[in-house]
C-alpha cells in the first residue's frame, strides 16, 4: 500500500481525553474535502476514541498506528 | 435524534465539585466533535460551573472512596494510596483547599485539561448550555454572573430539548 500523504499534522502528545478527538475536529475544519490530517497521540484511549470519533463524524479513518509508546492517525475529510 | 438526522446527547449538571464538574464537560465536548447537537442542564449545585470564575472545589467528606494519591516523588509513591479517615477530614482546617490543590496538581501532572478549557471547547463548538431559572432565584444567581453564552430555562425548556435526544444522562 502506498504511504498515506498528510496534508496536516496535529500534535496531541500528552493531552488526555477528549482532547485529540476535540483537537481532531477544530483542526479538520481547516482542511478541504479530500485533504488528509495526520494526528499523534500519547493517549492509549485515543485508539477506540478515534475509530469511534471516524464511525460517528463519518470522517475517514484512512489508518490507525499503534507504534507502542504512541499512536498515529490518518484521517480523510469527507464532508 | 434532532429533526436533522443529526445525533443529540441531553446532559443534566446537578453536582459542583471539581471531581464531579469534569463528567459533563468530557461528555459534551466528545459528543460535540463528533458533529452532536448538546446540551447541558446547570442545575441545583451545578449551576456554579457557569459562573464567569469557576472555583470548585474537591470535597473529601462523603468521599470516602476518594484515593489521595500524590503527583509527585517517585513513580512508586505516586501509586501509593493515601487513606485518610473521614473524621479527620472533616475537622482539619484547610483540608478541603489542601484536597483541591492535591487534585488540581495531579490532574496537570497527567495533562487533563481544566474545567475552564473543557467549558471554553464547549463553548466553541456550540454545546447549549442552559442555567436553571428556579435554582438561580433559590441560590440568588442572575444572568449576569454566568457566562454570556449561557442560556436561561425551566424543567419544560429541559424536557423538550431532551424528548428526542439519543442519549439523556443525569449527573
Amino acid at each position: 500500500m502506498a504511504e498515506v500523504k498528510a496534508d496536516k499534522v496535529l500534535d496531541c502528545t500528552g493531552l488526555m481525553c477528549p482532547m485529540p478527538v476535540v483537537k481532531t475536529k477544530k483542526a479538520l475544519k481547516d482542511l478541504e474535502v479530500g485533504q488528509v490530517l495526520e494526528m499523534v497521540a500519547t493517549d492509549p484511549g485515543s485508539m477506540p476514541d478515534m475509530q469511534a470519533w471516524a464511525k460517528q463524524t463519518g470522517h475517514e479513518l484512512l489508518e490507525a498506528k499503534d507504534l507502542g509508546d504512541k499512536f498515529v492517525f490518518f484521517i480523510k475529510k469527507t464532508h | 435524534m434532532a429533526e436533522n438526522g443529526t445525533k443529540k446527547l441531553a446532559l443534566i449538571a446537578s453536582k459542583g465539585t471539581l471531581d464531579w464538574a469534569y463528567p459533563p464537560f468530557i461528555l459534551a465536548s466528545a459528543a460535540a466533535s463528533m458533529d452532536w447537537d448538546v446540551g447541558i442542564f446547570f442545575t441545583f449545585y451545578g449551576l456554579p460551573l457557569l459562573k464567569k470564575e469557576i472555583n470548585a472545589k474537591v470535597s473529601p467528606l462523603g468521599n470516602p472512596a476518594m484515593p489521595m494519591k500524590m503527583p509527585f516523588g517517585g513513580e512508586g509513591l505516586q501509586k501509593v494510596n493515601w487513606p485518610i479517615p473521614n473524621l479527620l477530614m472533616a475537622n482539619l482546617p484547610g483540608f478541603e483547599d489542601a484536597a483541591t490543590a492535591l487534585m488540581k496538581k495531579l490532574f496537570k501532572s497527567k495533562n487533563v485539561a481544566t474545567i475552564e478549557e473543557l467549558r471554553e471547547m464547549c463553548v466553541e463548538m456550540d454545546v447549549k448550555l442552559i442555567g436553571c431559572q428556579m435554582t438561580m432565584d433559590v441560590f440568588g444567581f442572575t444572568k449576569e454572573d454566568f457566562i454570556e453564552e449561557a442560556e436561561i430555562g425551566g424543567a419544560a425548556a429541559f424536557l423538550s430539548y431532551a424528548a428526542d435526544a439519543n442519549i439523556t444522562l443525569f449527573i
